[in-house]
């Protein structure tokens, strides 16, 4: 008798909660994923991208431009984020850190973009950074950078300096038995707080000498006598964060000097695959880059983005390190969104901390209570194709923006 | 000091004295054109550093068509794209100086404008075509590596490349200006332009030559700089000021005041980075050149023709 009333009940239940699912076959409804005006419809969510396309800056951005790009296309095929198909919005930086602070307005104020990817340099992040806290917005930063930083509306998919530097100057050291460092880098924060934390390492940690430590102007081109002393000084390893065009010029003139991979120990942390198309393959060979991403990592979820970046954007392209931090960006903004099921800024900054990805082209990854991702630092060594020989891998190395004893 | 040997320290003191002979020339190649176009003519061409950027891009393209049909040409394309550079960048000067530049030679800050928009459209061109990415060609390999004199003494084989391309540079424009009837042409001009159309000067003629001329030597400039560095859309902008910088300070109107300001600030800048470092160096020569200014605003070798 009982089970007699209660099975047509259930039924009726069942096709409620039936009918309901294919009126919202998109999702959610939008009143309840979006509570604070963002651009969000019932089958669409607009994001901005902000990077700069043009001036010297694009030579570097326009592989994050196109990583992120490849991310939402490969998002919305496969059914978008909470049944919304993702729009894009690109704003232009143009290497101009106050045009980044004014496009970053236009983007959150005007536009109400559910989040950013965007930004390349430490300058451009800083300048939009006051904006992104006043509006309240998201920014997926895909550069590694020289920490000291932590905000609660910037996720940081690249790595901050100590992942880069301590576990990589630990390794030539024991590797190469090495004593006596050289620094070089270009004069700008980013190298200049890298090679800070270095030294305290090389100094306190690894009980070695730096010999010498230098910077030249953003676009130097004449190496010439920094490249006599370093043979005066003989250092085991020279430690370059060289950016830019000086880049070509250091590892060319360098080469012409007679200083090679063959008899020299370089570590460098500025350059990846997209530097080495343009410094050219055989003035690198032999030398050693300090990264958590490279082009030849031989894995399925790597082998798998390689190969849809190749179809998208040529057999000839290549990617560098924060090309993949920045395809990160768009997959990690999607988990937040389905863990928080909200496009709001507060709920997607509060389901961040703990989210994984499995398929990240480097590994596994997972973000950090203090919006850095957890990742692994590599050393590849520079062959003359073009491509790394990666020869270590460090464990997870937990993201640490602040750390005590180098600052 | 008492660490390194005397024979260490010699074969320092000799490289570190070719690095300065080869950042001069570098700066002698940059400033020469410049000092023919803004020296002589008196038209400050912000687009210079736009028309070495497309002489390196000629050399480019010229290593990229090479490698694709005719790699067995690998060796010896360099010196013909070099020779290509100069007239691609001769024909856009003269093109650019028909079009732009003679309608405002009565309007000299004008030009500077008009100069300046020219090297933005230039730069777009560019990134266009070759898009934003830094590109450098392959080098034959007879221009890599370096000269080994002895143990630790190398001396590096694209630096002389560049330093005797800078010197026969150099001696053909003496030679030019002051043996041929062009350049008895261009002086006369450059003095008194009523009195030269006076006495039958085609002034127009001389000019468009004369701007035409000192790109083409921009592009050469740009050529022999893709042996040290890589091209961009932006790279002529990073040039320009090495380039105003030496004419200058070599005093406008002067091929020599150009040849000895290039030495100079090359000399000082190498030395002054070996015992300082790098950014402390370049701003000690920004000093040095700053103070020799003030001391002699003309310039090392001012121009000793009253201005018409």
């Amino acid at each position: 008798m009982k089970l007699k009333s209660l099975s047509p009940l259930l039924l009726k239940v069942a096709c409620l909660a039936f009918a309901a699912a294919t009126a919202h076959a998109a999702g959610p409804p939008t009143a309840e994923v979006n509570t604070t005006g963002l651009a969000v419809t019932d089958d669409t969510v607009t994001v901005g991208q902000l990077h700069s396309a043009t001036g010297t800056m694009a030579i570097s951005e326009t592989g994050s431009i196109q990583a992120e790009q490849l991310a939402i296309d490969q998002i919305n095929a496969s059914g978008g984020v909470l049944g919304r198909q993702i729009k894009v919005i690109k704003e232009d930086g143009a290497s101009d850190w106050p045009t980044f602070a004014e496009k970053a307005k236009k983007l959150l104020v005007s536009d109400k973009v559910g989040t950013v990817f965007g930004c390349w340099t430490s300058a451009s992040r800083k300048a939009v950074l006051p904006v992104f806290e006043k509006e309240n917005g998201m920014l997926y930063y895909p550069t590694f950078y020289e920490g000291l930083e932590q905000s609660k509306n910037v996720i940081y998919t690249g790595q901050e300096a100590t992942q880069q530097i301590l576990a990589g100057l630990d390794w030539i050291a024991k590797e190469k038995n090495a004593k006596t460092f050289y620094l070089v880098g270009s004069d700008y924060i980013w190298p200049r707080t890298s090679m800070k934390i270095a030294r305290k390492h090389i100094e306190n940690v690894l009980k070695g000498t730096v010999v010498g430590e230098e910077f030249y102007a953003l676009g130097s081109t004449s190496f010439g006598s920094l490249i006599n002393k370093i043979k005066l000084k003989k250092p085991d390893v020279i430690y370059a964060a060289v950016v830019g065009g000086s880049n070509v010029s250091f590892y060319k003139q360098l080469a012409a000097a007679g200083i090679n991979g063959s008899k020299q120990t370089l570590l460098t942390i500025s350059v990846t695959e997209d530097e080495v198309l343009g410094i050219g393959g055989e003035n690198l060979a032999g030398f050693y880059s300090a990264m958590k991403y490279f082009q030849s990592l031989d894995n399925p979820n790597n082998i798998e983005f390689v190969k849809a970046f190749k179809a998208k954007y040529g057999a000839g392209s290549v990617i560098g390190d924060v090309t993949q931090a920045g395809y990160l960006g768009p997959w990690l903004w999607k988990a937040a969104v389905e863990k928080a099921k909200s496009f709001d800024i507060d709920k997607i900054a509060e389901a961040s901390p703990g989210i994984e990805l499995t398929t990240a082209p480097e590994g596994y990854v997972k973000l950090h209570p203090n919006h850095h991702l957890w990742s692994k630092l590599r050393i590849g060594q520079w062959q003359k194709d073009g491509q790394a020989k990666v020869l270590y891998e460090s464990g997870l190395i937990e993201p640490d923006p602040f750390p005590k004893g180098y600052q | 000091m008492g660490e390194y040997t005397s024979e260490e320290l010699q074969s320092i003191f000799i490289m570190q004295g070719f690095s300065g002979l080869s950042l001069f020339s570098v700066l002698l190649l940059m400033g020469l054109g410049l000092a023919l176009i803004f020296g002589q003519m008196g038209v400050i061409n912000m687009a210079h550093g736009e028309f070495m950027a497309l002489g390196a891009y000629t050399v480019y393209f010229c290593s990229h068509l090479t490698s694709t049909y005719a790699p067995s040409f690998g060796p010896y394309y360099f010196v013909a794209a070099i020779g290509l550079a100069f007239f691609v960048c001769a024909a856009l000067g003269a093109l650019v100086e028909w079009l732009m530049i003679r309608h405002l030679y009565h309007r000299p800050l004008d030009t500077l404008l008009a100069t300046w928009g020219l090297s933005l459209i230039l730069q777009q061109t560019y990134r266009s075509i070759f898009g934003a990415r830094e590109v450098t060609p392959t080098l034959p390999d007879w221009l890599m590596g370096s000269y080994n004199v002895k143990e630790g003494l190398d001396i590096p084989i694209n630096g002389m490349f560049v330093l005797g391309l800078s010197i026969v540079v150099t001696i053909a424009l003496m030679t030019f200006m002051y043996r041929s009837a062009f350049g008895l042409r261009l002086r006369a001009t450059v003095q008194n332009r009523k009195m030269s159309a006076a006495v039958g000067i085609n002034t127009n003629k001389v000019d468009r030559l004369a701007f035409s001329l000192g790109c083409g030597i921009a592009g050469i400039a740009g050529a022999a700089f893709t042996t040290i560095g890589s091209t961009g859309p932006d790279s002529g902008s990073r040039y320009i000021v090495d380039a105003f910088l030496v004419v200058v300070s070599g005093g406008t109107a002067s091929l020599l005041g150009c040849l000895a300001s290039a030495f100079g600030i090359a000399q000082a800048q190498s030395i002054l980075e070996f015992f300082l470092e790098g950014t402390k160096g370049k701003v000690a020569t920004l000093l040095v050149i700053v103070i020799a200014l003030m001391i002699r605003p003309q310039g090392l070798f001012p121009s000793k023709v009253r201005g018409h």
